[in-house]
């Protein structure tokens, strides 16, 4: 069984949520990065989204962008974060799931990053700008190497196309809070948990909910309705502006989750 | 569509046969597509309007685009005010500062336009910025995509409306010289005015010229030449041909011309390019310039900065045809946009 649904499984049993914090590898350098993750391991994260650096980060808004500017003139790109969480592997067995756009992956090779992330340590793959409908030959090869894909759900997307993604994911279906891009205000509508059942009926995989959740509050309200919560934004703007607030930030989170 | 192509854009555009250049060239007869003439002064009219309407008829309060050199920006800020609908451009920094008269037009026209201060402060990145609008606010805004880019079914909506410039031209050249022309040329930034003209002539033995950006020349780096210099990936929704590093990470682009400085092209150009039916070439920012004054002197018509790049391909290659031989060149826009960018480039103060 794939370390994220191990987790989720625990979790589960222990009527708990996952807390799923999300920083940018790279971001003022792989060192740093290595200390955030081990603090965020420290602080009871269960599972870390770990973005790769792409420059033109569609589905992010401008606190991501700056951290992926940040890492890629550290020079940090997809060839240096797979053997990054390699070395990672030596410290901590934190289930990692890699966010990182399509283009990198394209000219990495879709088969040599599938084999290369896996060999790696990495557990998962988000990739939020290819739909389900073009990536049949990465999750044929994702599962034949036990990499789980996750994809994306929108408030916007139709009962027809919930069902083809929850089929496409494996380890858990991500759920996006809110019609926009990550760090945006988090405005839940009415329908929110009306849709997040109908994912439900559907699947039994679990359901994380992201995008837009940057206070304690925030993740209060979500995890009551979702399997895990993905804060993203808010954690990398502490780590860059605030890094001595951060642990306590962090901590917070984790308390309401 | 049919009526306010008439009555409000200008359609059909004339073909005009461009006497004292083919004369000046010595070579193939040239004629100009003058889609500088329609209203706004581009072809990109034809598919603001288009989606203006479109939009309209899906019930959408408001439209978002991009725009490079401006232009587009002027259409759909024209087809906003055409229907009534509220309307957001996005545009780069630099593209503001180089294009400021258009700025001007979109603001009178009612438009807010919303400045794009990050990544390399261009087309590309007012795209970005514009997706991302979209992905936030897609239950009220239509996205009026500029060009044959962007993911499906763009391409083909683009396409769409501006094939209407190949459509006109082709009767426009049988009525004139009882036969089809021997070559077509127009420039490519993300290609919407070549497919528009080219779209109509795919299936006739007619030779066809794609013009890229060639900035400072392939060598300096600092081009926009995709077909010359890039290779295949991914990019806001399409594969096509890219400007990108070994890592998958898009590079900067330059090209005198703010509507061809853009690191992506249409899909629909790369499977042409691909399958052989189209030529690429690249024009470099000196030569676009010599061409723009040698049109401006020769017929007394300004060519915007990236249709100047059509011009100079024509004239590269019309003196080595004969003149027998028939060119057709699309004169995508009007060059009063570019005046004070050559006059600041001549040194010389307005």
């Amino acid at each position: 069984m794939s370390r994220i649904r191990e987790t989720f499984r625990r979790l589960k049993k222990n009527k708990k949520k996952a807390f799923m914090p999300y920083i940018m590898a790279g971001d003022e350098g792989l060192e740093k990065t290595l200390q955030r993750i081990l603090l965020l391991e420290e602080c009871g994260a269960d599972l870390i989204e770990l973005g790769v650096p792409f420059s033109d980060p569609l589905a992010d808004g401008p606190t991501i962008q700056r951290a992926a500017e940040r890492a890629l003139s550290a020079g940090v790109t997809l060839r240096k974060v797979l053997p990054f969480v390699k070395k990672l592997r030596d410290y901590s067995q934190i289930p990692i799931v890699l966010m990182t756009y399509y283009n990198p992956v394209y000219k990495y090779g879709e088969s040599f990053f599938i084999e290369d992330a896996i060999q790696s340590g990495v557990d998962g793959v988000i990739i939020p700008d290819l739909p389900p409908d073009e990536a049949s030959n990465y999750i044929r090869g994702s599962r034949q190497a036990m990499l789980d894909t996750i994809f994306l759900i929108a408030p916007t997307s139709t009962e027809r196309r919930i069902k083809k993604i929850v089929a496409a994911c494996s380890g858990f279906i991500y759920y996006v809070s809110i019609t926009g891009i990550t760090g945006s205000r988090l405005v839940l509508e009415e329908s929110f948990r009306r849709h997040i059942n109908k994912v439900r009926e559907f699947s039994d995989k679990p359901v994380a909910v992201g995008f837009g959740v940057s206070t304690p509050e925030d993740a209060r309200t979500i995890a009551e309705i979702a399997d895990g919560v993905i804060v993203g934004s808010a954690i990398v703007k502490k780590f860059h502006e605030h890094p001595d607030e951060a642990r306590h930030f962090v901590e917070e989170l984790r308390k309401v989750i | 569509m049919e009526r306010l192509r008439r009555t409000y854009i200008g359609r059909p555009t004339p073909l005009y046969c461009a006497k004292r250049l083919t004369e000046y060239l010595g070579g193939a007869k040239i004629y100009l597509k003058r889609e500088d003439l329609a209203h706004t002064g581009a072809h990109k009219i034809n598919n603001a309007i288009g989606q203006a309407l479109l939009a309209k008829k899906m019930n959408k309060k408001r439209l978002i685009a991009e725009t490079g050199a401006g232009q587009h920006g002027v259409a759909t800020a024209t087809g906003a005010a055409f229907v009534g609908l509220e309307c957001v451009i996005y545009m780069g920094t630099e593209d503001m500062q180089r294009q400021s008269l258009n700025v001007f037009r979109m603001r009178l026209l009612n438009a807010h336009v919303e400045e794009v201060p990050i990544g390399s402060r261009t087309l590309k990145d007012a795209i970005n910025e514009a997706l991302r609008d979209w992905t936030s606010n897609v239950r009220t805004t239509h996205y009026v995509l500029g060009t044959v880019f962007g993911p499906h079914p763009f391409p083909m909506i683009v396409r769409d409306f501006q094939s209407v410039i190949g459509k006109e031209a082709r009767s426009q050249i049988r009525k004139a010289e009882g036969r089809l022309p021997d070559s077509l040329i127009a420039c490519v930034g993300g290609g919407s005015n070549a497919m528009g003209l080219f779209d109509a002539f795919l299936k006739d033995d007619v030779q066809m010229i794609g013009v890229e950006a060639g900035g400072k020349g392939i060598e300096s780096g600092e081009h926009a030449a995709r077909f010359a210099g890039g290779s295949i990936g991914i990019l806001q929704g399409t594969k096509s041909y890219l400007l990108q590093d070994g890592n998958g990470n898009i590079l900067g682009t330059h090209s005198v011309a703010a509507g061809l400085d853009y690191a992506a092209v249409g899909p629909e150009h790369a499977f042409l390019k691909d399958s052989g039916r189209i030529h690429y070439t690249y024009i470099t920012d000196n030569e676009a310039l010599s061409a723009f004054e040698i049109l401006s002197k020769t017929e007394g018509i300004i060519p915007a900065l990236e249709s100047a790049h059509a011009i100079a391909e024509t004239i590269k290659r019309a003196p080595t045809l004969s003149k027998e031989s028939i060119i057709v060149v699309n004169l995508s826009g009007r060059g009063d946009k570019d005046v004070q960018q050559v006059a600041k480039i001549k040194g010389i103060e307005l």
